[in-house]
């Protein structure tokens, strides 16, 4: 991450509990920094992890876990001016992305509602259709389902459209598309046809924003074959993502969260593309393997701190990758650990998490010292009532009793 | 013996004039070897298939060969010679009926090489959905089967009227369009059971043909949903600036699908050039047109959007208002067609088709408004064969065909292996690399 720039002299400022070994905050893994070209670097996407709560490294996202959601970076004076990279929020590190890919690629084109002129209901396009014209940042009437169709449509002409759903919930008047011929015309057609597109929107339980805007659908769209999926948790992650989705030539679905859309964070200057596939190890630990992902995450690293702060030492991975999962990051975790909390925002039946804990059951039954404890929403539409919208999702006491329950 | 290269009726670009001249001069070479009187026949009919001109850069037989082969044998029975200069007038049997436009004129023109072509093509497509039921009832093909016999008029048509260049894309009664576009008999029945020779690898099965090279684009099961990815197609001419149009084809049972009159909207909004055919069976599935449609006037549905209705039985009617369509769409955008026509076989092989019509209604439709018996009369009446040789033209179908299913049948299943192909684009499931493609990160189990 953005820490790799920075260098390991924040090493020095951990003040943690007993196990840590300085060693670790060399980069998590030997398959560091791969495949350089000339412009443009793939980043390993691990790397060092600090203390959330001491450690003072420049607008990193974890810092912002107080509140586990939109808040200000409280940046520290001397952060700013020296630090390589530059400081955005997630919403424009998306647009950033958007934006790189289609300056590249002229095939690349955006439609959507209210994406061009209104500048994106949550401003990921703005400034985009006064560049590149209304046929290539297309505002749509409301018809989820032909518009979905349409960009697929163009797809299997060789255009690279990004669908973007105002919500993920209206998403699912698109299903039989994305279902049906997003996931399948590549193999029905027996390899003539690729479907290079991206599907993006935010998702998730937001503020008070009532039962039929607060969905996940990644649980639904999980079994779909052929398609890809991946959750974006941090400014740094949603612009390598987003560029390696538009890249990608199969169908990628790009899960946002409506609360993480004004993190902010300081990225790299240079090109970078994210790995699909591929796992984040956002804190290196020796007791329990905790995997995440989008908003839980930050839920999971305030919960860390007071996990830190009574003796255990947490590994928290963000998956990123939800189709299909990074069992091997996942794996060396948990090889490691023997232990394995899973917390996320979807429902507990069906949900990524189910498939998540049959999926480690069946690879790494062995190495399990503890069956596999999951953390889910509850099965419930999302209340409107702050208080009951706040029990639906899994807050930290929750994360820290179940760790505590586990490493019993 | 002098050779009358007419350039066909349907082809006026000069391109198709420079592939013309290319096969003249190809021809005269071919001529030194083949001397014989017949095959000149087929050759000159090759060059009306403006398809293999269009696309093969090396103008290679070979290529046309695979895909119409099967015509070397039919039409070298014609012991005539084709004129290929005289032109014959056509009138359509029912006049066009405009919503918001102005219809075509009812008379068309075309040659005798056209009409011998239409007939020979609608025999293949006949005899090769006959086929497909007979493949059906011995259980060589399962699951679904949705047959086109009696709806050959509306392929021919399109295809007399438009190039390869243009996309069409339908629903699940795909096999003539398919058949139209390029595709072989081996192919298709490959596909329908479950063959590796089938299209798509015979991981699609009937409802999944699809044709890349052409711009055919499938073959869809669900109802409705290829009329949105055919306002993709046009879109994605229009990105590109192309002069092409995309025809997205639907039965009137999906006509009653909300996603059509979102495309009609969106198509009509940014004018795409799509043509919606509306292909009037008037049944959906078991459902008559007048059960399931407050308003039957299909082509009127897209309200701004203008429409016209054509008899979908004869092939001529279909081909000028395909012209007139794609004339039109390049101009103005969307514009619907209702090609008024009939399947003789029920919905699929697993529906009689005779619980919800009667066997009289049926037969009726086949003596009065069958397209192959109309092409028929219209080349008697302009003598240009004569009933024996129509009729051997039939039996040589029957036996190309015959010996496609054979072939088809001798073809393997797939390997095992080929359960995971293609479900991703690069082979993802087994290994996965990083962005830049370099580094093999993980190995999957």
């Amino acid at each position: 991450m953005a820490s790799i720039f920075q260098g390991i002299g924040a090493a020095t400022s951990i003040s943690s509990s007993a196990s840590f070994d300085t060693m670790k905050l060399q980069f998590s893994s030997p398959r560091s920094i791969s495949g350089k070209k000339a412009n443009c670097v793939v980043m390993r996407s691990g790397g060092a992890k600090m203390d959330s709560g001491s450690s003072r490294n420049g607008g990193r996202a974890d810092q912002l876990v107080t509140n586990a959601v939109a808040a200000k970076a409280d940046t520290p004076a001397a952060s700013t001016a020296s630090k390589p990279g530059h400081e955005l929020l997630l919403f424009e590190a998306l647009r950033e992305g958007l934006e790189e890919e289609m300056e590249r690629d002229a095939r690349v084109c955006v439609m959507g509602e209210d994406v061009g002129h209104y500048g994106g209901s949550y401003k990921v396009t703005r400034g985009l259709a006064e560049k590149y014209g209304d046929l290539r940042v297309l505002d749509t009437p409301i018809a989820e389902n032909s518009f979905t169709g349409m960009g697929i449509g163009a797809a299997m002409t060789g255009l690279r459209p990004i669908i973007e759903g105002m919500n993920m919930g209206f998403l699912l008047l698109a299903f039989n598309q994305i279902s049906n011929n997003c996931g399948m015309l590549h193999y029905t057609s027996g390899g003539q046809f690729k479907i290079p597109v991206v599907i993006r929107g935010p998702g998730g339980v937001g503020r008070q924003l009532g039962a039929e805007h607060s969905q996940r659908l990644e649980s639904y769209f999980q079994s779909i074959p052929g398609i890809q999926m991946v959750a974006c948790s941090t400014p740094y992650n949603a612009k390598g993502l987003m560029k390696a989705a538009i890249r990608s030539d199969n169908p990628v679905i790009l899960f946002e969260h409506v609360l993480l859309y004004n993190l902010k964070e300081r990225i790299p200057d240079e090109e970078y593309v994210l790995n699909l596939e591929e796992a984040e190890m956002v804190r290196p630990g020796e007791h329990v393997t905790i995997l995440t992902y989008s908003r839980m995450r930050y839920h999971v690293m305030q919960a860390a701190k007071t996990l830190v702060n009574k003796g255990y030492d947490p590994e928290v991975i963000d998956i990123r990758s939800l189709k299909p999962f990074d069992l091997y990051t996942i794996g060396n975790s948990i090889k490691k650990t023997h232990r394995v909390l899973i917390v996320e925002e979807c429902m507990r039946t069906g949900g990524i998490g189910a498939s998540l804990t049959a999926a480690i059951t069946e690879n790494f039954h062995d190495y399990l010292d503890a069956p596999i404890m999951c953390l889910s929403s509850q099965d419930v539409p999302t209340p409107y009532a702050g208080t009951l919208e706040e029990w639906t999702v899994v807050q930290p006491p929750q994360i820290v009793a179940a760790v505590e329950q586990l490493c019993r | 013996m002098d050779l009358n290269i007419q350039i066909p009726s349907n082809c006026l670009s000069t391109t198709k004039l420079v592939m013309t001249i290319k096969a003249i001069t190809k021809l005269m070479i071919i001529r030194q070897f083949t001397l014989h009187f017949n095959k000149l026949h087929f050759l000159i009919y090759r060059l009306q298939k403006p398809n293999n001109l269009l696309r093969s850069t090396t103008f290679s037989m070979a290529l046309s060969r695979r895909s119409s082969g099967i015509l070397l044998n039919s039409t070298s029975l014609l012991h005539r010679h084709l004129s290929t200069t005289t032109t014959i007038t056509v009138e359509t049997n029912l006049p066009f009926t405009g919503h918001n436009c102005e219809p075509p004129s009812t008379s068309i023109t075309t040659t005798p090489t056209e009409l011998m072509k239409f007939f020979t093509d609608m025999a293949i497509m006949r005899r090769m959905e006959i086929a497909a039921d007979s493949l059906y009832k011995s259980k060589l093909i399962r699951g679904f089967c949705h047959l086109y016999d009696g709806q050959e008029a509306v392929s021919i048509g399109m295809e007399a009227a438009i190039t390869k260049n243009d996309c069409i894309i339908t629903a699940y009664r795909d096999h003539c369009l398919y058949i139209g576009r390029g595709g072989t008999l081996l192919e298709s029945f490959g596909e329908l059971m479950g063959r590796k020779a089938g299209c798509s690898n015979g991981k699609g099965g009937s409802m999944h043909f699809y044709k890349k090279d052409a711009c055919f684009y499938g073959g869809h099961g669900i109802v409705g949903a290829q009329v949105p990815l055919g306002c993709g197609l046009a879109f994605a001419q229009k990105y590109r600036k192309e002069e092409y149009v995309t025809f997205a084809m639907y039965g009137d049972g999906a006509a009653n699908q909300g996603q059509i009159f979102e495309a009609l909207n969106m198509a009509a909004l940014w004018d795409l050039p799509a043509v919606f055919v509306c292909e009037n069976n008037h049944y959906g599935m078991g459902t008559a047109e007048w059960k399931s449609a407050k308003s039957p006037a299909y082509y009127k549905r897209g309200d701004y959007v203008p429409g016209l209705k054509v008899d979908g039985m004869d092939a001529f009617a279909v081909k000028q208002a395909c012209k007139f369509a794609k004339e039109h769409v390049l101009k103005n955008g969307p514009i619907i067609l209702e090609m008024d026509t009939y399947r003789y076989h029920g919905h699929s092989m697993s529906d009689p088709g005779s619980t919800y019509r009667t066997r009289d209604e049926i037969s009726g439709i086949r003596q009065e408004r069958d397209p192959i018996e109309r092409i028929r009369k219209l080349i008697l009446a302009n003598d240009l064969a004569t009933e024996k040789e129509l009729k051997d033209i039939e039996k040589q179908v029957r036996k190309d065909v015959d010996e496609a299913v054979a072939q088809a049948k001798e073809s393997p299943m797939p390997d095992e292996s080929e359960l995971f192909t293609n479900v991703y684009r690069k082979g993802f499931g087994v290994e996965s690399y990083g962005a830049d493609k370099k580094e093999l990160r993980t190995t999957l189990p």
